[in-house]
């Protein structure tokens, strides 16, 4: 088996994209996004419970996808809670450089031990057609906190 | 550059053996490696590789021949001229059309099918009129006739499928009504590979008065169309699942249809006289052709034509339902491997899924073993809803694939399991 794919399927990527965690619709969410990737028709929605100082009490995504990109939103749910919108915006940053440049900027240290998890999903840079896949659950997060219902990867 | 040079046909293969390994030779590109390994392209339904006679044919035009048509007293206009209305005569004849008269050339069967829309159908359908489409028709022969139903209020009213993917022909009849205008129906799925019963669509529809439009883009490849025999109003294909290349589509209309619509574009090449305060437009097929026409392609899509031909439509037929039945009799094989589309009348289409793996992750993982094939919603989104996945994988064969290349995509397919486990 060639190794890219190898790199591109770790053990986690498939847990997570076989049993994703945080796979629910709360009901006391109060952002919520739906994200749609036209070219494959993979759809999720992303809630969000954010307190009135901008903190992230709860994060889940529902929906139906590839392993990367379920993987993805799983991974993503667990690392925003507790996170401030801020903190989000520039997670989602590092994480979308991680997947498309070959060089990344040095990340803050608030966000270190998150891109490290993070790193499995760099297997996407051999595979340009995968890297929407990974990284639509954080465009979806992204739209939720701007307010906006609808996101898409096109 | 000798005119009978350029001309020169395939030789004709028709009393040979079918002969898979020369066929290959034809097609440069089957050569190649995909990340070191032999390409096994099974991705035809999405387009076609072209055979060395469609490249040379093009390269011979635009390095020997090329002029814009339809308007130059010169040699070379005249000449190609009359190599593109001959491509137009071979098209028809390919089709079994009563005249080159009723082949439009267009950019590709999505043009083909906006035509109708745009011309026939804005010019004939008034609010409350009905159009017939089925479950598994391509965005192609759905959007056009929803963009109409939005601005003249017709209604849209859908055939099904059985779970198997055959097309239900006695609903079909019960959804022609009187207000029913125009039947618009594939004449075989590219997702299911179903082969429609498009004779007896037409007969019960002409038996109304409704005229018929059939999505040929897929079948014509996998054993032509005779648009007499049919006795079909409207044929639309592509060029390029042909064998023959991008941007060359043709809409074939019944003479008496085309010359009531209406033009569908405006612009040079369509018209009769042209002043500011009137113009009156030439007779069909130029009246739909507005504008220098895709000469290079049409004539690319004739040596396509001849090149089939030469091998022989049937003979084609045939050997891909063998590589059907195999496949499909080795996919079988594979545990937790669901085929989507077991009608009894199919083309060589293989959709499938895997037990707990996306489409998309088949695609990638066995794109590195150098197998091709599409994996999504194949631009048919209503009808992978109708079979309840969002995405299948899907093998699509052509005349030059091998029994062989279908072993490597089970091989493939393997390591699939391996990692998904």
């Amino acid at each position: 088996m060639a190794d890219d794919l190898r790199e591109l399927y770790q053990e986690v990527i498939l847990d997570h994209g076989k049993r994703p965690r945080n796979f629910r619709h709360p009901a006391d969410a109060n952002r919520e996004a739906h994200g749609n990737n036209p070219l494959c028709g993979d759809r999720l929605t992303v809630f969000l419970k954010v307190d009135a100082n901008g903190r992230i009490e709860d994060a889940a995504f529902e929906g139906r996808g590839c392993a990367i990109s379920t993987a993805s939103a799983s991974m993503m749910t667990e690392m925003l809670k507790g996170k401030t919108e801020e903190q989000a915006k520039r997670l989602f940053e590092s994480f979308h450089q991680l997947c498309t440049a070959e060089h990344q900027d040095a990340v803050a240290a608030d966000l270190v031990d998150d891109l490290d998890k993070l790193q499995v999903l760099s297997g996407v840079r051999q595979f340009p057609m995968r890297v929407k896949c990974a990284t639509l659950a954080w465009h979806t997060m992204n739209a939720a906190m701007a307010g906006q219902t609808e996101t898409s990867t096109e | 550059m000798n005119v009978a040079t350029n001309l020169r046909q395939a030789a004709d293969r028709r009393n040979d053996p079918f002969d898979v390994e020369h066929i290959r030779a034809d097609f440069p590109i089957l050569a190649r490696t995909v990340y070191g390994k032999p390409l096994v392209y099974l991705d035809n339904g999405a387009s076609a590789q072209k055979p060395r006679a469609v490249i040379d044919a093009m390269r011979e035009v635009m390095e020997g021949e090329y002029a814009n048509i339809h308007r130059g007293v010169h040699y070379l206009s005249q000449h190609l001229t009359d190599r593109y209305e001959a491509a137009r005569a071979t098209i028809a004849k390919f089709v079994n059309a009563g005249s080159p008269d009723e082949i439009v050339l267009t950019r590709n069967a999505t043009e083909s099918i906006n035509l109708v829309a745009a011309s026939w159908g804005r010019k004939f359908l008034e609010a409350g009129d009905e159009i017939v489409i089925s479950e598994m028709e391509h965005h192609a022969n759905i959007v056009p006739w929803q963009m109409l139903r939005d601005e003249k209020r017709i209604v849209l009213k859908i055939a099904p499928v059985d779970d198997e993917g055959n097309f239900l022909i006695d609903a079909y009849e019960r959804l022609l009504g009187p207000k029913t205008r125009l039947v618009a129906i594939t004449h075989a799925s590219n997702v299911l590979g179903t082969i429609t019963p498009a004779k007896e669509i037409i007969r019960l529809a002409h038996a109304r008065g409704i005229p018929v439009l059939l999505d040929g883009s897929q079948a014509i490849v996998h054993g032509g169309v005779d648009v007499r025999d049919l006795d079909v109003d409207f044929y639309a294909f592509t060029g390029h699942k042909l064998y023959g290349p991008t941007a060359i589509g043709v809409l074939y209309g019944k003479a008496a249809l085309l010359a009531k619509m209406p033009p569908y574009q405006g612009g040079g090449d369509m018209i009769a006289n042209v002043t500011f305060e009137k113009t009156t437009y030439r007779e069909p097929p130029a009246r739909f052709e507005a504008g220098t026409p895709p000469i290079v392609e049409t004539i690319g899509l004739a040596a396509a034509i001849d090149y089939v031909q030469s091998i022989g439509m049937d003979r084609i037929a045939a050997h891909e339902q063998e590589l059907l039945r195999y496949a499909t009799a080795r996919l079988q094989e594979i545990k937790g491997l669901r085929i989507f589309g077991t009608a009894k009348e199919k083309c060589a289409i293989l959709s499938f899924v895997m037990d707990g793996v996306h489409a998309h992750d088949v695609g990638t993982i066995i794109d590195r073993a150098g197998v091709a094939v599409r994996a999504g919603h194949h631009c048919a989104q209503p009808l992978m809803e109708r079979l309840g996945v969002p995405a299948t994988a899907r093998a699509s064969f052509a005349m030059y694939n091998t029994p062989a290349e279908v072993d490597a995509l089970v091989a493939a397919l393997g390591t699939v399991q391996e990692i998904f486990g």
